[in-house]
């Protein structure tokens, strides 16, 4: 192998480190299929004491204890919706990453969309904005001064 | 120039406007800068087990400390329920306090001996005191996150019915005893 080849691999590799999660082989099921599930469910819950981390990817003593609660909860023959209405039964929706959609969270959800909205109204209106074209209020000063501005544009426009 | 603002008029509320919001959010973070201020950190997960029955427990008591902690334990009297160990600095400065609670009052007071080594929990007892009546182990959080715990120490108050009546985190200020957890206890009592 060359020696960029070698690099290339390296580099690689530590691509894969920074993607490391935090379940220690002790942990996982035999079960692939139970695995897989078990991680998905644990990308979804918070970690409790570090707060924005999955626990998944969470090194707290207490990430590895619902991990594991995770897991058995799994074993006997909980869905994945069960297993999480388990843990909101005791942290509250405040343990699920991802809010749902309930009165209290409504402004949440919707929040950024009516400000997109309430933008894109605000932008139409300024653009759509009338040009003062009317000078019949001008003086006759004030109109030389205008004419002497709009020659001095139309020049620099034909450079 | 008369007429030039004459024909701004109209328009010019929206002059305003930025210092408006600028107020606003100036507002909302004092507001929320003073909540902290006061006690109350957002980051303090409220509980949602708050009048719910206490969680099904049987903890096993540590070594030489006759039983341990169960769910039957809780349904006796009005009781506190105290998570802590020994690797909790927090818990540390907590426990003078707790140490006059159970010296000053009959109240049950229990310990939940969480994520501890049962001979590190023994030593750090026999070092700053003893104030529990009962203790379970909690070896992987089984009862920590059966009472939706979050870190240590935190203490519930459980009537006599077992539902848990209240919950503190961190650790018990006398502020917190006095104004808040005794005069609670002395309501469920009557």
């Amino acid at each position: 192998m060359k020696p960029t080849g070698i690099i290339c691999g390296l580099l690689f590799a530590s691509l894969l480190a920074i993607a490391a999660h935090a379940v220690e082989p002790d942990e996982m099921l035999e079960d692939p299929a139970l695995e897989e599930r078990a991680r998905v469910i644990s990308q979804d819950l918070r970690c409790v004491v570090c707060q924005n981390e999955t626990i998944d990817e969470s090194n707290a003593t207490l990430a590895q204890d619902m991990r594991r609660l995770v897991r058995q909860r799994i074993l006997a023959g909980d869905s994945n919706e069960a297993v999480l209405a388990y843990m909101v039964d005791r942290y509250g929706d405040f343990v699920l990453l991802r809010p749902r959609f309930t009165s209290q969270t409504l402004l949440l959800w919707v929040g950024p969309f009516l400000l997109l909205v309430g933008g894109a109204f605000a932008a139409a209106r300024y653009i759509k904005r009338p040009v003062v074209t009317d000078l019949s209020d001008l003086s006759d000063e004030e109109l030389v001064e205008v004419n002497v501005l709009m020659k001095e544009t139309d020049g620099s426009d034909s450079q | 120039m008369d007429d030039i603002q004459e024909k701004r008029s109209p328009r010019r509320w929206t002059a305003i406007l930025p210092v408006v919001i600028v107020a606003l959010l100036v507002g909302a973070f004092a507001k929320r800068l003073m909540d902290v201020e006061g006690g109350q950190d957002p980051q303090q997960v409220q509980s949602v087990l708050l009048d719910t029955p206490v969680p099904d427990i049987d903890l096993p008591p540590l070594p030489d400390r006759g039983a341990g902690l169960t769910t039957a334990d809780l349904k006796r009297d009005v009781s506190l329920v105290n998570v802590w160990g020994s690797w909790c600095v927090a818990c540390l400065s907590e426990h003078p306090l707790l140490m006059d609670v159970a010296e000053q009052n009959d109240i049950p007071l229990h310990g939940i001996a969480w994520r501890d080594e049962p001979s590190a929990s023994v030593r750090w007892l026999a070092r700053n005191g003893d104030p529990y009546d009962l203790i379970g182990q909690d070896p992987v959080s089984e009862a920590a996150i059966a009472f939706g715990v979050t870190g240590a120490p935190e203490t519930f108050v459980v009537d006599a019915d077992g539902i848990i009546r209240y919950k503190h985190i961190g650790p018990i200020t006398p502020d917190a005893w006095s104004n808040t957890i005794a005069p609670l206890v002395e309501q469920l009592r009557q």
